[in-house]
């Protein structure tokens, strides 16, 4: 079964069982988003996707697309509810996007530009989160964490191990490790598994690669996320 | 010793990763918290990652990586306990035990903490030992226990009037006035038929009574409709609702009803299992409620071939272990799968896929105990009382500032008026009804109905008379909601820590002009953007309070020249502790003088 979602006044295409940010994006509308990669299983926590559907607010992520449905993705309201979550993941954490590696190739600060987020608006909650540097090859920075939860799908999903897992509630919600010690070095996580690699923000990091690439010569640099999004995951739907 | 403890609790719980929870609460009780050598057993034993284990334990509040007390006291933090004196009393139980709040004693005997609603608002303030209710705390009773504690006397030798828990039903109505007899229910069902029963479940317009009010019938026919071999039933008995304490009445007398709602489910749904989730905070009912689930077994009502009918179907009661969370539905799930209470993405909804992705019918209490007397009495008779959207009859708790607290059960249609002279309220301020993620109505709107179409309420009532102050209720709620986030989501995790920071800022005379604005900005964000129902009301105390109490809010600015975002003097404290200065210029005014 397949049939037809409005976003926007434009009409779009689905195939049963899509969900309406894969429509969106096979058609080629952004939506923004940080927790959903194509290929994972959706996890719906961000809410940075958050589009009106019908009426209601509702996850683009995770919700599936149904015929008739009427979305709103672009509006004043919801751009500026976006910006405000995004600012949120900014000031929970310890975000200093200038001595960061991961500057400029960071989905992060990518949706950030998106939005047009100039100010962390919300006060700092100045946690107090430590490095795990423990591994020979691999860098855990906990400051720069947002909970999307990738790195645990991916070692689950992708490479077949429970390296990751999300603990503790509310606001003190952290990322664990799966070894004894609770260090990565013990763990037992390879630089070449795909947990390694997704992290959307600069947590997990591979240690002796950094600055190869000059920073103003990044992703996000030069090119809206949204237009890099598109691409990168029109082509993994092929 | 500790491999011998665990293997007999891991055979009791029979080796199954969903009864993790249980085997989590047995380590606690036994060594004060869960040993990182257990851990490692467990997760070898279950076959789970022992970053599911640690996920767990940090996630429930009774539930501790570092050793508690061998006392763990727990005092109530509900706005209830704390009308009736709980602060004070709390700091009197500190200074006898030697021991701070939040902490343990150096010697490891005993621990305190504050704890979240323990669901004994008409007879508080409350509190726990060692997860057993303790009620009506005074200082007479402190005493007692603090000298208890340090004569190590156990728990089985206390003196019984300290656990002592009352019923205060001071108004019944249709249904806790005529309890049905034994199996009478079963027996009507299948007289009547089983699509016969769900016709009159239908008729009589019952809605759930956990609060959001679906149509039971519906609810039940989605579920029986999934092709699918297994099929569970749940009763949500988490109650975690501050304010709200009807189901543990109910649960406390009413069980045999509640358990037969459940298997008449089991038979419209096609069930051989069920389970009642019950909160922690009522461990002191569980072995009642065992006792009566094997009465019952003996009595051919629950079992294999059920009242010679054919319907295999037992029930096997969960204990939470403090996480407000688990009392929506799709947490308290992933609850019982042991996990943490994180609410699931909807579709699929739990009738589809529930507790192991299996269909899933998830009621409240009270639910199941009118099912059990509509079965009986038939849909007319139900939808006879109450109001045309609002079916039959509403058991609340009712709380706070009047000379009755206790249980009264209402027709829907009911005006609060009546409800207040009936429990003995008078020089009302305002009710919270609905508890905190429901509405607070201030004097003005008496005239007004509880009902689905007007105010509806999972069953909490809370009386506020003109001494109370507003902004003190509203920090207690917001305070709860912040720490009972179960922090999936963005706009709820960082969003309710924000809306405590923020509220706070402007309590603690810290408040600048925008302040206010921003307050209720940061109010509907949370509101429209949060992934499941407790985001979604977190707001509520604060928006229902700045749209009749403005002004409440206005006369806590301070005219200040400019607009920190913190308190400025207080952040200098530890410098000037360290420089030894606390004279008058060492204080930085943000007030012009
Ligand atoms: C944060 C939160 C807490 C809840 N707590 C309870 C509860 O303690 N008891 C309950 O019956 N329903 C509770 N609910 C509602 C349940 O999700 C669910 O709707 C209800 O159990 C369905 O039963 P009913 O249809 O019989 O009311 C809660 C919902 C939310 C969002
Ligand atoms: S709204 Fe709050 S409680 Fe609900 S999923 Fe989000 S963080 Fe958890
Ligand atoms: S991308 Fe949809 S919630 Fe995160």
């Amino acid at each position: 079964m397949s049939g037809t979602i409005n976003i926007d006044g434009q009409n779009i295409p689905f195939e049963e069982g899509q969900t309406i940010i894969e429509a969106a994006t096979a058609a080629g509308v952004y939506i923004p988003h940080l927790c959903h990669q194509p290929g994972y299983t959706p996890h719906g926590s961000c809410k940075v996707c958050t589009v009106n559907v019908n009426g209601r607010n509702c996850s683009a992520c995770t919700f599936p697309a149904v015929e008739g449905q009427t979305i709103v993705n672009n509006s004043a309201e919801l751009e500026q509810d976006r910006r405000r979550m995004t600012q949120m993941l900014f000031v929970e954490g310890n975000h200093f996007c200038p001595s960061c590696e991961k500057t400029g190739n960071c989905q992060l600060q990518g949706v950030a530009y998106h939005l047009n987020m100039l100010d962390n608006h919300f006060p700092h909650f100045f946690a107090n989160r430590e490095m795990d540097a423990s591994h020979p090859d691999i860098l855990i920075d906990h400051n720069r964490c947002i909970f999307c939860n990738l790195c645990v799908r991916a070692s689950r999903e992708k490479d077949g191990k429970n390296v990751f897992g999300i603990s503790g509630r509310g606001i003190n919600k952290r990322l664990i490790i799966n070894s004894d010690s609770g260090q990565l070095k013990d763990s037992d996580i390879d630089v070449n598994d795909c947990a390694a690699h997704i992290c959307p923000t600069g947590a997990i990091l591979i240690k002796r690669t950094g600055y190869q690439v000059p920073i103003g010569k990044r992703i996000y640099d030069h090119h809206d996320i949204s237009e890099v999004a598109l691409m990168e995951e029109r082509e993994h739907g092929k | 010793m500790m491999k011998t403890f665990i293997q007999k609790v891991l055979t009791d719980a029979d080796y199954q990763p969903a009864r993790l929870l249980t085997i989590l609460r047995a380590l606690q009780a036994e060594y004060q918290h869960i040993p990182i050598d257990a851990i490692d057993i467990l997760a070898d034993a279950l076959n789970i990652p022992r970053t599911q284990i640690i996920a767990v334990v940090e996630f429930y509040s009774f539930l501790h990586l570092t050793p508690q007390g061998r006392y763990d006291i727990l005092i109530s933090d509900s706005i209830t306990d704390r009308m009736q004196g709980k602060e004070n009393l709390l700091g009197y139980l500190s200074s006898a035990l030697k021991v701070k709040a939040g902490q343990v004693r150096d010697d490891g005997l005993v621990s305190l903490n504050n704890t979240s609603c323990t669901g004994m608002c008409d007879q508080g303030p409350a509190g726990l030992v060692n997860g057993h209710a303790l009620t009506k705390l005074d200082r007479p009773r402190i005493d007692e226990i603090a000298a208890l504690v340090e004569q190590q006397k156990p728990l089985g030798e206390w003196p019984p009037h300290l656990f002592a828990v009352d019923d205060n039903i001071y108004k019944a109505g249709l249904l806790l006035n005529g309890p049905i007899e034994n199996g009478a229910a079963i027996q009507a069902t299948y007289t009547r038929g089983i699509n016969n029963t769900l016709e009159e479940l239908d008729r009589a317009g019952l809605r759930g009574r956990g609060g959001a009010g679906f149509k039971t019938a519906m609810k039940w026919r989605f579920c029986a409709e999934e092709p699918s071999e297994q099929h569970f039933v749940v009763c949500n008995a988490d109650e975690g609702e501050p304010g709200t304490f009807k189901d543990r009445v109910l649960l406390n007398s009413h069980a045999e009803q509640v358990f037969e709602g459940m298997t008449i489910a089991a038979a419209i749904i096609g069930a051989n299992q069920g389970f009642l989730y019950l909160r922690g905070e009522y461990l002191h009912i569980f072995d009642k409620l065992q006792a009566i689930l094997q009465q019952r077994r003996n009595a051919g009502l629950l079992g294999a071939n059920i009242l010679g009918q054919g319907l295999d179907f037992d029930i096997e009661i969960r204990l939470g272990a403090g996480a407000y969370i688990c009392g929506e539905e799709s947490a308290l799930i992933e609850s019982m799968e042991g996990k943490p209470g994180i609410p699931r993405n909807r579709p699929p909804y739990p009738v589809t896929s529930g507790y192991l992705n299996q269909p899933t019918v998830v009621n409240n209490v009270e639910t199941f105990l009118a099912v059990a007397k509509i079965a009986i009495e038939g849909g007319d008779w139900f939808a006879s009382f109450g109001t045309e959207k609002s079916a039959g009859s509403k058991i609340l708790s009712i709380c706070g500032d009047c000379s009755r607290p206790g249980i009264y059960e209402y027709p829907f249609g009911v005006s609060i008026e009546q409800i207040l002279a009936d429990c003995g309220a008078s020089n009302v301020l305002g009710i919270q009804v609905g508890g905190p993620s429901g509405t607070f109505i201030s004097n003005q709107e008496f005239n007004r109905q509880l009902a689905f179409e007007d105010l509806a309420t999972g069953g909490s009532f809370i009386i506020f008379n003109n001494s109370r102050n507003i902004l003190e209720i509203v920090q207690n709620f917001t305070h709860f909601f912040a720490h009972e986030s179960c922090g999936f989501c963005t706009p709820c995790r960082v969003g309710t820590a924000l809306l405590k920071k923020q509220l706070d800022k402007i309590i603690e005379g810290h408040g600048s002009a925008g302040d206010v604005v921003e307050l209720e900005s940061l109010c509907q964000l949370v509101k429209s953007n949060s992934h499941c129902g407790l985001g979604q009301t977190a707001a509520n105390p604060i928006l229902s309070t700045l749209q009749r109490y403005p002004d409440v809010y206005e006369k806590q600015l301070k005219s200040i020249s400019y607009e920190p975002g913190f308190d400025l003097d207080g952040s200098l404290e530890i410098a000037r502790r360290m420089a030894h200065r606390d004279d008058a210029a060492a204080h930085l005014s943000q007030v012009e003088d």
